[in-house]
C-alpha cells in the first residue's frame, strides 16, 4: 500500500484540470467497458445455448453448415432422449449427489466446530493434512479401489460410489465449513456462556444462525462435484448403478452420433447444476473461494 | 500427503502425587471432548483416501499384469524406470504438465481480465455475471460431448459453420473448414476446459475485487495515480492470495482431468495425459503394477505445483489465526 506513496509526493494535493478531465474520460469510457463485458459475457455463454438450442431442433436442421438458427423448434430430441430410459441413471445420480452430500454434512460439521469454535490443539495441522489428501488425484487410488470393489462384490454398487463421493468431497467440505463457523463472534459465545447457556442452546440460537448459508454453499458444491463426477463413475459401476455422466458417454456410441439428441441428453443432464447454481450465485463465490472472502 | 494429524500430541505429563493427577486427567477427558467431534470425519478421510493410496505404492513396486498371473511378484523400481523410460509414457507425464499450465495461466489471466470488467458498474452486470458463469455449471462431460460435436466438428460444428457464414455474406463459398480436432488437437482440449475454467478464476478474484477496501484506491485517485498505478500497487497486491488460491484449486482438478480428454480425443494425437493413460493401462493392459507407479508419479507432480501456492493459502491461515 506504502508503495502508491511516491506517487502521492510527486502530486501536491491540488486538483488541477487536467485531473478532472482524466476523471471526465474514465467515466466516458464506462460503456465501453461494459459493451465489452456484455460481447465477453455473451461468447462464454454461447456454447451453452447453441447446446439448448441444437437440443431443440430436428437432426437434420442440428447438422446442417452454416448453422441454421431459425429452424422450426421440436420437442424431438427430447423425446429421443427420455425413451433411451434415463430415469434410472438419473436416479442413481440423485442418490450417489444427495446421500453422500448429506453424509459429508454430517461429518464436517461437528469437524468444523472442532476445528474453529472450541479449536483443538494444532487444528492448523489437522486442516492441512484435510487439503492434502485434495492432493492426491482419485485416479491414484483408482486400482486399489477397483480392486476392493471386484474382491467384495460392491462392483456396480451405488452404495461404493456413495462412500467415495463422500471421501471426495469431506476435505473441501471441512475446510468450507471450517472458515464459515469461524466467523461466529466469539464474544457472543462467550457471553451466553456466561449467562449459563449450554452448549446445545449455544450450538442453536448463536451458532446455527452464522453457519446456514455457509451449510448451504458446501451442500451445494458437494452437490455439484458429485453430480459432475466420471472417472469413478465410469471404472466401478455398470449397467445397474451407471450415472448421469455414464449414460450420457454410452449414449454417444450405442446411438450413433446424432446431435439434437446428444445437445437434449447433455442439457437434462447439465439441468441441476445449472439451476441450483444460477439460483445460488452468491454462495457459490463465497464457498469455492473458501470462505477467503470476509 | 504426509502432513501429521498430530491430534493425540501435546499430552499432559502426569505427576507423581494424587492431586495432579486428578487435574491432569481431567484435562484429558477435556481434550477427548473436544477432538471427539472431530474423529468422525478425521478416520473416514485416513481409511477411505490413505489406504487406497498406501496400496498403489505397494502395487506401484510390484511386477503385475493380470493378462499374466503367474508373473506376480516384486519388481523393484522397474515400473518407475518404465515411466520415465518410455516415450509414450514420458509424453504422457509431459502433457499433463503442458495442459495444466496452460489452462490454468490461461483461465487465470483471462478470468482477471473479465473480473476487471465486471468490478465496473454497468447495466445489466447481474447478468453479465450469469452468462459468464454458465460454462462453470455445465457437467464436464456434456460440455466436453459439446466441443467435441456441436463446435469442432469440422462439418457441420458451428466453427466451421460460421466461418462458412460469414464467407457467404460477402458472396463467396470458400470458406476454410478446419478440421480443428487434428490439426491442433492438444489446443482444441486445452479451449474447452480454459472455456469452463475461466468462469471459476473469474468469481475468486472477482470476490478478491469487491472485498477490497475502497477508500485506499480513491486517495490514490485524488493523489493523481495512474488506473495502471492503482492496479500494479494496490488491486494487484491485495489479489495476490486470490490469484494463488484460484491457481492452487484449477492445478489440483486440472492435474487431474480425465473427461476431456477422454472425450475430445480419447488420448488420441499425442494427447493423453497421466490420469487417462493410467486408467487405459490398468482398464485395457492390465498392467496393474505400470498403473500404479503412474498414479504415484501423478500424486508427486500435484503435491510439487500445489506445495508453491500452499505458501499463501498458509499466510492467509495466519491472518485469521489471529482472531
Amino acid at each position: 500500500m506504502s508503495t502508491a506513496t511516491p506517487t502521492a509526493v510527486a502530486h501536491p494535493h491540488v486538483p488541477t484540470s487536467k485531473k478532472e478531465q482524466r476523471a471526465r474520460e474514465m467515466n466516458r469510457s464506462k460503456p465501453v467497458w461494459g459493451l465489452l463485458a456484455w460481447v465477453v459475457g455473451i461468447l462464454f455463454v454461447l456454447p451453452v445455448l447453441w447446446m439448448v438450442l441444437t437440443s431443440l431442433h430436428s437432426e437434420t436442421d442440428a447438422a446442417t453448415n452454416p448453422p441454421s438458427i431459425a429452424a422450426a423448434l421440436t420437442l424431438d430430441g427430447y423425446r429421443a432422449f427420455f425413451s433411451a430410459q434415463p430415469a434410472a441413471p438419473l436416479i442413481n445420480s440423485a442418490m450417489a449427489s444427495v446421500i453422500s452430500t448429506i453424509i459429508v454434512l454430517c461429518l464436517a460439521i461437528p469437524a468444523a466446530f472442532a476445528l474453529s469454535i472450541r479449536p483443538v490443539e494444532k487444528w492448523t495441522d489437522v486442516m492441512f493434512f484435510f487439503l492434502s489428501t485434495k492432493f492426491m488425484p482419485l485416479v491414484a487410488g483408482l486400482l486399489p479401489l477397483y480392486l476392493f470393489a471386484t474382491e467384495t462384490g460392491t462392483l456396480d454398487n451405488i452404495w461404493l460410489l456413495i462412500v467415495l463421493y463422500t471421501s471426495m468431497n469431506l476435505p473441501i467440505a471441512v475446510w468450507m465449513m471450517q472458515s464459515f463457523l469461524a466467523e461466529v463472534p466469539v464474544e457472543m459465545l462467550e457471553a451466553a456462556q456466561i449467562d449459563g447457556a449450554g452448549l446445545i442452546r449455544m450450538l442453536w440460537s448463536i451458532v446455527r444462525p452464522v453457519a446456514m448459508p455457509g451449510v448451504a454453499a458446501t451442500a451445494l458444491i458437494c452437490f455439484i462435484f458429485s453430480w459432475n463426477e466420471l472417472l469413478l463413475a465410469r471404472t466401478l459401476t455398470g449397467t445397474i448403478a451407471g450415472t448421469a455422466p455414464v449414460f450420457l458417454t454410452g449414449f454417444v456410441t450405442s446411438q450413433g452420433l446424432f446431435l439434437a439428441q446428444l445437445c437434449a441428453a447433455a442439457t437434462v443432464i447439465s439441468l441441476p447444476v445449472l439451476v441450483a447454481g444460477f439460483a445460488a450465485q452468491d454462495k457459490l463465490v463465497q464457498g469455492l473461494s473458501m470462505g477467503a472472502v470476509k | 500427503m504426509s502432513t501429521p494429524s498430530s491430534t493425540a500430541a501435546n499430552h499432559t505429563k502426569v505427576g507423581p502425587d494424587r492431586p495432579q493427577r486428578t487435574a491432569g486427567s481431567a484435562r484429558k477427558a477435556a481434550d477427548w471432548a473436544r477432538r471427539a467431534p472431530l474423529l468422525p470425519a478425521l478416520l473416514f478421510t485416513i481409511v477411505v483416501t490413505q489406504l487406497p493410496f498406501v496400496a498403489t505404492i505397494v502395487i506401484s513396486f510390484m511386477n503385475w499384469n493380470s493378462y499374466y498371473p503367474q508373473d506376480r511378484g516384486f519388481g523393484g523400481v522397474d515400473n518407475y524406470v518404465s515411466v520415465f523410460s518410455n516415450a509414450a509414457l514420458r509424453s504422457a507425464v509431459w502433457n499433463t504438465v503442458i495442459l495444466t499450465v496452460t489452462v490454468v495461466l490461461v483461465s487465470l489471466v483471462l478470468g482477471l481480465l473479465i473480473a476487471l470488467l465486471l468490478d465496473r458498474k454497468f447495466a445489466g452486470r447481474g447478468a453479465v455475471r450469469t452468462m459468464m458463469i454458465a460454462p462453470f455449471l455445465v457437467v464436464p462431460i456434456a460440455a466436453a460431448l459439446l466441443w467435441k460435436h456441436a463446435l469442432f466438428n469440422p462439418n457441420y460444428g458451428l466453427l466451421n459453420g460460421t466461418l462458412n457464414a460469414i464467407w457467404k455474406l460477402f458472396g463467396s463459398d470458400g470458406a476454410p473448414q478446419i478440421d480443428w480436432l487434428s490439426t491442433a488437437p492438444k489446443i482444441a482440449i486445452e479451449i474447452s476446459l480454459i472455456w469452463q475454467w475461466t468462469p471459476f478464476m473469474m468469481l475468486i478474484l472477482l470476490a478478491g475485487l469487491q472485498s477490497k477496501p475502497a477508500d485506499a484506491e480513491e486517495a490514490a485517485r485524488m493523489d493523481g495515480a495512474s488506473s495502471f498505478q492503482i492496479f500494479r500497487y494496490l488491486t494487484f497486491p491485495h489479489l495476490r492470495q486470490y490469484l494463488e488460491l484460484g491457481g492452487l484449486l484449477g492445478a489440483i482438478y486440472i492435474v487431474q482431468n480425465f473427461d476431456a480428454v477422454f472425450t475430445i480425443t480419447a488420448g488420441g494425437l499425442g494427447t493423453a495425459n497421466l490420469p487417462y493413460t493410467i486408467y487405459q493401462t490398468v482398464f485395457s493392459a492390465h498392467d496393474y503394477g505400470l498403473a500404479s507407479a503412474m498414479g504415484v508419479v501423478t500424486v508427486v507432480a500435484t503435491i510439487i505445483v500445489a506445495t508453491f501456492a500452499l505458501r499463501v493459502v498458509s499466510s492467509m491461515f495466519k491472518q485469521e489465526a489471529g482472531r
